[in-house]
């Protein structure tokens, strides 16, 4: 983890580099790299808790593939940069979020993730106590009655995944050959259903 | 009772109903919004959606509050 000692000093300028040739370029390349691996490293360090089955050596070797796949996403998408933040913010993104994603492949990879799910019933445990008035009763019940009428059953499965289950969205789209982003648009429209669902059940509030 | 108020369990379930961005624009956005934030400009009304984004999606939150930190610890290193 020694990348994390030093943050970098250089002049944003280097950057344009990236568009250069030859050794201008690799120079800027090998600068590009070691920023990403500093941010990549410092992801896997601090989601390491939830990986405990891996080992110093192989938490580094991740953050370096992380880099690895940074640089080859950075470098692809040199012209969407568009100023409007540091280039080193833009660049640590990417290396962040290929660090968060291996980290969460890695920490599901043997975990069962069931698709043909019940476990929405497990609701009944979820939410208000037992000191909790029968409005309350009535809310979870109109909940519980919306997952299974209201939703379709992808968008139950895809429910109940992410939020019961708390598998990652990035992990579920895995499990389910899609994507990231259309799966929280599959989840974004449960929800909404369920929301419609549960005022027209009498309360309006959470439509609010 | 407002969306808000709602158990943690139902308020994951329901959605805070507020508009949101997806994840792709989250991402497009996240580097701009965080500097905002850290500048003390008003990042929520320069970026609307992508607050409510972030409630509603675990991923997104880690990927923003890493990025947040890490800026923070280049800025006293």
């Amino acid at each position: 983890m020694s990348a994390l000692i030093a943050a970098p000093t250089r002049l944003e300028e280097w950057h344009l580099d990236l568009h250069a040739q030859g050794a201008r370029r690799d120079e800027a390349v090998a600068h590009l790299h070691g920023l990403l691996l500093r941010a990549s490293r410092f992801e896997v360090f601090r989601r390491r808790d939830s990986v405990p089955q891996l080992s110093a050596v192989e938490l580094d070797e991740l953050a370096e593939e992380a880099a690895d796949d940074a640089a080859i996403s950075v470098l692809r998408r040199l012209d969407d940069f568009r100023g409007e933040s540091s280039f080193r913010t833009w660049a640590y993104k990417f290396a962040l979020l290929e660090a968060s994603v291996k980290v969460r492949r890695s920490a599901w990879r043997d975990r069962e993730v069931t698709l043909e799910p019940e476990h929405w019933e497990s609701l009944a445990h979820a939410g208000p106590g037992p000191d909790d008035d029968a409005e309350n009763a009535a809310l979870l019940a109109a909940v519980r009655d919306g997952i299974r009428t209201a939703l379709t059953p992808r968008q139950r499965q895809v429910l109940v995944a992410a939020v019961l289950d708390g598998v990652p969205i990035d992990v579920l789209a895995d499990r389910l050959g899609s994507n990231r982003n259309a799966l929280y648009k599959v989840l974004h429209d449960a929800r909404r259903r369920l929301r419609e669902h549960v005022a027209a059940a009498g309360f309006p509030e959470v439509s609010e | 009772m407002t969306g808000r108020d709602l158990d943690p369990t139902l308020l994951r379930l329901l959605g805070s109903g507020e508009p949101e961005i997806g994840c792709d624009e989250c991402f497009a956005q996240l580097d701009r919004y965080v500097e905002l934030e850290l500048a003390g400009a008003p990042a929520d009304a320069l970026v609307p959606g992508l607050r409510a984004h972030l409630v509603g999606c675990p991923a997104c939150a880690e990927e923003h509050e890493s990025l947040r930190a890490l800026l923070e610890l280049d800025s006293v290193s």
